[in-house]
């Protein structure tokens, strides 16, 4: 048992060893290993911000109904109960005239327009909130039969088809990080296989003085696996370079859609998972590796 | 019960080469034995069944009653660590120096580095290399490099020590030196069989002789 740890232990140190003598080489493999992973990572990353930018409470179908301008608050409160009662509507809110105008007010820019207004052009209106996967289109349609409704607008279907596309985007992007996965697989089989070809005589005498076939793979996997963290790190650094270019574009695009035009730097456990995933097949890359050269050569 | 048996033994290589045809000996624990005969007359493809480096087409190989033939692939690790080869190609790895050579098959055992540096200082003693330890095999002289490789061989203490052609490529007082060096072995137990083309060297230890003929063994 001590044996063993202490072989898993040099054979880690073996691999390290290794990769740092070719410090060049051992650069390339980790960047081919690293632009693969930087691709469904970004991709990740972009669909987590796009996500942000978008207000949560979106997810649940919103609505305005907006009165007739000669509607009065007697009207209003009939219409209340009325809304209310609509299939799929969950919470109904007033916003008065002079509300809205206050609250447009505050709006970047708008503030003068406001004040330069002599009377209020808004309208009373209702703000309703449906309930997850509601219809929106046919609680809409009601709404607007209603009498003194001048107006109904569906205010998330953008935010649906955003998030139609996002859910999209992200099974593109486990598509891809599958596809690429794979090619992390092949890319340490090969380096696996050169390193192999060149300690071929070292693997040979090793068998013939009864090592074991796991003791000889051993080395050889931790060397996959070092070369998957190394690219998944790499991987990291491309991402975070990325987005900090990217940042101050974000920020005007958060602007308009009204979030937080916060750097968009990818997760730490993003980056340890993928960390972890990269080391698991690059040690899976070296293992059919070995197991290969071993049997052709029983 | 013998160290090593030959029942019927026959050894067809793929292509159709027939190495080996009903070959049956017996070699008691403690033997000493020379195998000779001509060359391609079978001697390799004999030593290499024994650590199922070849597996035989038929008959059976035993050692310490084992049918090595028949071995499954994870338990011959375990057979060639009770066994010391000397091969004919001396399979030195000329990355490391001598010391990281012989301590190769005590490593793949797992023995612990303190107990193993002990042992691989002995081994190098035995065969006069205690100076060379950390010379790269290219460094050493023929006879120093063959030397290495006895070394290695007997550094996992082996029951049973096979040498092909281990004298070819050396002088004749060099070659008396290594042969000295067996019958030492020899001498403490180790039953050991070393094949050789060169007949007048087997005559001078009067041990006992196998003598092979076109993969038969010759009465």
């Amino acid at each position: 048992m001590r044996g063993w740890l202490r072989h898993h232990r040099q054979s880690l140190a073996a691999a390290l060893r290794r990769v740092a003598r070719d410090p060049l080489g051992s650069l390339l493999n980790a960047l081919v290993i690293g632009v693969a992973l930087a691709l469904p990572l970004g991709a990740f990353v972009a669909l987590a911000t796009v996500e942000r930018l978008v207000p949560t409470s979106a997810t649940e179908p919103e609505m305005s109904v907006f009165l007739d301008l000669g509607a009065t608050r007697a009207d209003a409160d009939r219409l209340r109960a009325e809304l209310a009662r609509l299939p799929g509507v969950r919470q109904v809110r007033f916003v008065p005239k002079d509300q809205a105008l206050a609250e447009m007010g505050r709006t970047e820019g708008l503030a003068e327009i406001v004040a330069a207004l002599g009377r209020n052009p808004l309208p009373d209106a209702f703000v309703l909130r449906l309930a997850p996967g509601a219809a929106a289109e046919d609680a809409a349609s009601r709404a607007g039969g209603l009498a003194k409704v001048a107006k109904v607008q569906v205010d998330t279907a953008w935010v649906q088809r955003l998030q139609s596309i996002l859910a999209l985007g992200r099974a593109a992007t486990l598509v891809l990080a599958a596809l690429l996965g794979v090619g992390l697989v092949a890319a340490t089989f090969n380096t696996v296989r050169l390193q192999l070809a060149t300690r071929r005589d070292e693997v040979e005498v090793s068998r013939l003085v009864g090592a074991t076939d796991a003791w000889i793979r051993r080395p050889f996997l931790y060397l996959g696996a070092v070369q998957g963290v190394l690219g998944a790190l790499l991987a990291g650094a491309i991402v975070a370079a990325a987005s900090w270019y990217l940042t101050p574009f974000l920020a005007g695009l958060a602007r308009l859609y009204g979030g937080e035009p916060t750097p968009i730097l990818p997760p730490p456990m993003l980056i340890g998972a993928a960390t972890g995933l990269a080391a698991i097949l690059g040690l899976m890359g070296a293992w059919i590796s070995v197991s290969v050269h071993l049997r052709d050569r029983r | 019960m013998s160290a090593i048996s030959f029942k019927e033994v026959g050894k067809r290589y793929p292509g159709g080469h027939e190495a080996l045809r009903g070959v049956t000996l017996d070699v008691e624990p403690g033997d000493m034995v020379f195998l000779t005969g001509h060359s391609g007359a079978g001697k390799s493809t004999l030593l290499k069944l024994i650590p199922a480096v070849e597996r035989p087409t038929q008959g059976a190989v035993l050692v310490n009653g084992q049918n090595v033939g028949r071995m499954r692939a994870p338990a011959i690790p375990y057979l060639r660590r009770n066994l010391g080869l000397v091969f004919q190609d001396q399979k030195l790895l000329h990355d490391r120096n001598a010391f990281e050579n012989v301590v190769l098959p005590l490593a793949a055992a797992g023995v612990a580095p303190r107990d193993a540096a002990k042992r691989v200082r002995a081994a190098l003693d035995k065969v006069g290399l205690l100076d060379r330890e950390r010379s790269n095999p290219a460094t050493l002289s023929g006879g120093e490099q063959q030397r290495l490789c006895i070394a290695r061989a007997i550094v996992n203490r082996p029951s049973i020590l096979l040498a092909d052609e281990p004298t070819a490529n050396i002088d004749a007082d060099l070659a008396a030196e290594i042969m000295a060096m067996f019958r030492d072995f020899n001498g403490v137990g180790v039953t050991v069989i070393i094949a050789t083309h060169d007949l007048g060297l087997a005559a001078r230890f009067a041990s006992r002789t196998i003598r092979l003929d076109h993969g038969r063994v010759a009465r």
